[in-house]
C-alpha cells in the first residue's frame, strides 16, 4: 500500500508540475483581460530552447533561464498582434500555437532522441527520508520545488499589490483602468511577458525536468488543457494548485491502473477533466455569475 | 484607398501576404541549411505542377472547407465554433458505427445513412455547446474547446476497446469497412464524392445568407442580438440550430475522411483539420468564396508538409511555420485595411 500511495504521490507531481506552470501562464494573460490558445506553442519554444540550451552549456540552471526567455520572447508576437494590432485573440493564438509547433520541430530537429542530465535532483535532508512523502515530494528538481511557491506568489501579486491590481482593472475593464491612470496596453504586454516566462518554465520542466530529452511536439496538448484547468480554477491561483495536481493525480493514477491490469479505459478517465471543467462552468450558474474576467477576450480600443 | 476595395487590390494584396511569408519562412530554412528555393520548387511541384499532386491538394481542400463552413455558419450570429475538430471525431465515430453495424446494405442507401449519422453526431455534439450557451451557462468557445479532447478521447476509447480490430493485432482502428461504405471517388486520384459536400456546404451556405429571409434574420441577430430578440426572434433558438448546423458539416467532413481516405476508424484520423478549417473560416471572413481561396491555400501548404520532409529532411511539421506566418501577417494587416 505505501508503495502504491507513493507511485502515486510521485506521478501526480511529476504530472502536474509542468502543468501548474502552464496554468499560471494562461491565468495571468486571463487576468489581464486575454485569452492565450497559443501557449501549446510557447511551452514548445520553451522545452526546445531550454533543452538545447542544456545540451549546448551543459547547466541546467541557463538552460531553464533560456527557456523562460524564449517563452517570452515568442509570447510577445502575440502581444504585438492582439494588443497593437487588436487581432482576434482565438486565431492569433491558434495561430502562435502552429507557428510553436513548427519552429520548435526546426530548431529540435537535430536533438530528436539525444539524452540530456537535466535539471539535478535536490533531496532535502532529512524530509526526503520520510516514508511515503519523502522520495514525491522532497527529492526533486529545483522547478518542481518552485512551482507551488510560484502559484502562492502569483496569488500574493495579483491580489495584494499595486501592479496586481492594476491587472486585475485592466481585465475587468480597461477603460476605467484607463481612467484610473493605468495604461491598458503596457499593462497587458507585462502580463503576456510574464506569462510567457511562466509557459517557457512548463516546457522546461518537461524537456530538462522530467523527460530530458526532445521529442516533437512533446508537449501533447498540455497547453490546451492548462486553457480548461484555469477555467476549472475560477481563474484563482491557488485553486489552480490543485486543479493541476488533481489533473496530475489522476494521469497517475489512470497509469497505475493500467500497469495493474485493471480494466478500466484510461481514455474514459482522460475525459473527466474537460468533463469536470464543464460541469463547474455550468453548475456556477450564468456567465454573470461565474469568475471570468469580465472583459476577457475584447479589446481595448482607447477611450471615445 | 480605390484599390483597397477592387479585386486587383485583393489580389495585389493576397500575393503581398504570401510573398512576405514566403520570404521570412525563406530565411528561417536558410539559417536552418536548407535551400528555400529548392523547398519551394518542391512544395510547388509536388502540389500543383501535376494531376496527381493537384489532386491531393483537393483532397486537403474538402475536410478544410466543411469545417471552415462549420465555423462561419454559426459566425453570422457571431458564435465562435473552435469545436470543429471535435466535432469531425464525432461524426467520423457515428459514421464508423453505421458502416460496421449496418454493413449489409447496399452502398445506396449505406452511404447516405453514414452521412446522415455523421452530420447528426457531429450537430448534436455543437448543438449540446450550443444549448449551453443559449441557457447562457457556458460561452461556446470554451465549452467546444474543451469537447474536442472528450471526442479525441471517446475514439481513442473505442479504438483501442470495444470497436478494436480482432484482426488488427495491436494496431488501434476498426475492422476495415465493406466496400458498400466506402465513398467513389474520382477517377484514379483520391478526390471522393466528399468534394460534392463540400461543394454544396459552400453554394447553400452563400445562398442562404445573401437571398433569403432567414439570411436576413441572422444579419438581424448578428447585428444585434438584443433587439432581435425583442423584435421577437427566437434568438435561444437560433443559436442552438446554427451550431448543430455548423457541427452537422465538420461531422460530415469526419464521415468523409473515415469512409474516402481511411477506409477504417484511426485516432490519427486529422492532422487538426478542425483547427486549421477555423483559420481558414477567419481568412476567408467567413465569406463563401473566401473560403475557398484560403482552404486551397492551406491544403497546398499541409500537402507540402509530406514534401518537404521527403525531399529536404526536416520535420513535416515544419510547413506549419509557414501557415502561421501568413496568418500573423494577414491578422497585423487586418487593422490597417478596415
Amino acid at each position: 500500500m505505501p508503495a502504491l500511495l507513493r507511485s502515486l504521490l510521485s506521478g501526480a507531481v511529476l504530472s502536474g508540475t509542468p502543468l501548474l506552470y502552464a496554468t499560471l501562464a494562461e491565468l495571468v494573460s486571463e487576468r489581464a483581460g486575454i485569452v492565450n490558445l497559443g501557449l501549446e506553442g510557447v511551452m514548445l519554444m520553451g522545452a526546445v530552447t531550454g533543452f538545447v540550451a542544456t545540451a549546448r552549456t551543459g547547466s541546467a540552471a541557463l538552460g531553464t533561464a533560456a527557456a523562460a526567455g524564449a517563452g517570452a520572447v515568442f509570447n510577445m508576437v502575440f502581444a504585438f498582434l492582439v494588443i497593437r494590432r487588436r487581432a482576434n485573440q482565438l486565431a492569433s493564438g491558434l495561430a502562435l500555437m502552429f507557428c510553436g509547433v513548427g519552429l520548435s520541430a526546426l530548431v529540435g530537429a537535430p536533438h530528436v532522441g539525444s539524452q540530456i542530465a537535466g535539471l539535478p535532483e535536490l533531496p532535502i535532508p532529512l524530509l526526503a527520508d520520510l516514508p511515503v512523502l519523502g522520495p514525491a515530494l522532497f527529492a526533486r528538481d529545483a522547478l518542481t520545488y518552485a512551482a507551488v511557491p510560484a502559484a502562492v506568489l502569483l496569488w500574493w501579486v495579483l491580489g495584494s499589490t499595486r501592479w496586481g491590481l492594476g491587472l486585475r482593472a485592466v481585465g475587468e475593464n480597461p477603460v476605467a483602468a484607463f481612467a484610473a491612470g493605468r495604461s491598458p496596453h503596457a499593462v497587458q504586454y507585462q502580463a503576456l511577458v510574464l506569462a510567457g516566462l511562466l509557459g517557457g518554465l512548463a516546457g522546461a520542466s518537461l524537456s530538462i525536468g522530467i523527460a530530458k530529452t526532445w521529442a516533437e511536439w512533446m508537449t501533447a496538448g498540455r497547453g490546451f488543457i492548462a486553457v480548461a484547468l484555469v477555467i476549472f480554477a475560477k481563474w484563482h491561483p491557488l485553486r489552480a494548485v490543485a486543479g493541476a495536481f488533481l489533473f496530475g493525480g489522476a494521469v497517475s493514477f489512470q497509469l497505475l491502473l493500467q500497469a495493474r491490469g485493471v480494466p478500466v479505459s484510461p481514455f474514459l478517465l482522460d475525459m473527466l477533466p474537460y468533463l469536470l471543467s464543464l460541469l463547474v462552468l455550468a453548475v456556477g450558474g450564468g456567465a454573470r455569475r461565474h469568475a471570468a474576467p469580465a472583459s476577457l477576450g475584447r479589446v481595448f480600443q482607447g477611450t471615445p | 484607398m480605390v484599390l483597397r476595395s477592387g479585386t486587383l487590390g485583393l489580389l495585389g494584396r493576397s500575393s503581398g501576404v504570401i510573398a512576405l511569408a514566403l520570404a521570412v519562412f525563406g530565411a528561417l530554412l536558410l539559417l536552418s541549411g536548407k535551400n528555400p528555393l529548392r523547398a519551394y520548387v518542391d512544395i510547388a511541384a509536388g502540389t500543383l505542377a501535376s494531376p496527381y499532386g493537384l489532386s491531393e491538394t483537393v483532397v486537403k481542400m474538402i475536410p478544410l472547407i466543411l469545417t471552415a463552413v462549420a465555423v462561419a455558419v454559426p459566425g453570422r450570429i457571431w458564435l465562435i465554433n473552435v469545436g470543429g475538430e471535435g466535432q469531425l471525431f464525432i461524426g467520423a465515430l457515428c459514421a464508423t458505427w453505421g458502416a460496421l453495424s449496418l454493413g449489409g446494405l447496399p452502398a445506396g442507401l449505406l452511404l447516405p445513412a453514414m452521412a446522415a449519422l455523421g452530420f447528426l453526431g457531429g450537430g448534436l455534439w455543437a448543438g449540446a455547446a450550443g444549448w449551453l450557451r443559449a441557457r447562457g451557462w457556458v460561452s461556446e468557445t470554451i465549452s467546444t474547446l474543451l469537447l474536442n479532447y472528450v471526442a479525441i478521447l471517446l475514439v481513442n476509447f473505442v479504438v483501442f476497446g470495444p470497436w478494436k480490430d480482432p484482426e488488427g493485432v495491436n494496431y488501434p482502428q476498426t475492422a476495415e469497412f465493406p466496400p458498400a461504405a466506402i465513398l467513389p471517388a474520382l477517377g484514379t486520384t483520391r478526390v471522393h464524392l466528399g468534394l460534392a459536400f463540400a461543394l454544396a456546404a459552400l453554394v447553400v451556405f452563400g445562398f442562404v445568407v445573401a437571398r433569403t429571409r432567414w439570411g436576413l434574420e441572422l444579419r438581424a441577430i448578428g447585428g444585434n442580438a438584443e433587439a432581435a430578440r425583442r423584435a421577437g426572434l427566437p434568438v435561444g433558438r437560433y443559436v442552438v440550430l446554427l451550431m448543430f448546423l455548423g457541427g452537422g458539416l465538420a461531422g460530415l467532413a469526419g464521415m468523409a475522411e473515415v469512409s474516402a481516405i481511411q477506409g477504417r476508424l484511426r485516432p490519427s484520423l486529422s492532422p487538426g483539420y478542425g483547427y486549421t478549417g477555423f483559420l481558414v473560416s477567419w481568412m476567408a471572413g467567413g465569406h463563401p468564396a473566401g473560403i475557398l481561396a484560403a482552404s486551397f491555400l492551406l491544403a497546398v501548404i499541409t500537402a507540402g508538409g509530406d514534401i518537404l520532409q521527403m525531399s529536404q529532411g526536416v520535420p513535416g511539421s515544419v510547413v506549419n511555420i509557414l501557415m502561421a506566418v501568413i496568418l500573423f501577417v494577414v491578422l497585423g494587416w487586418k487593422v490597417t485595411a478596415r
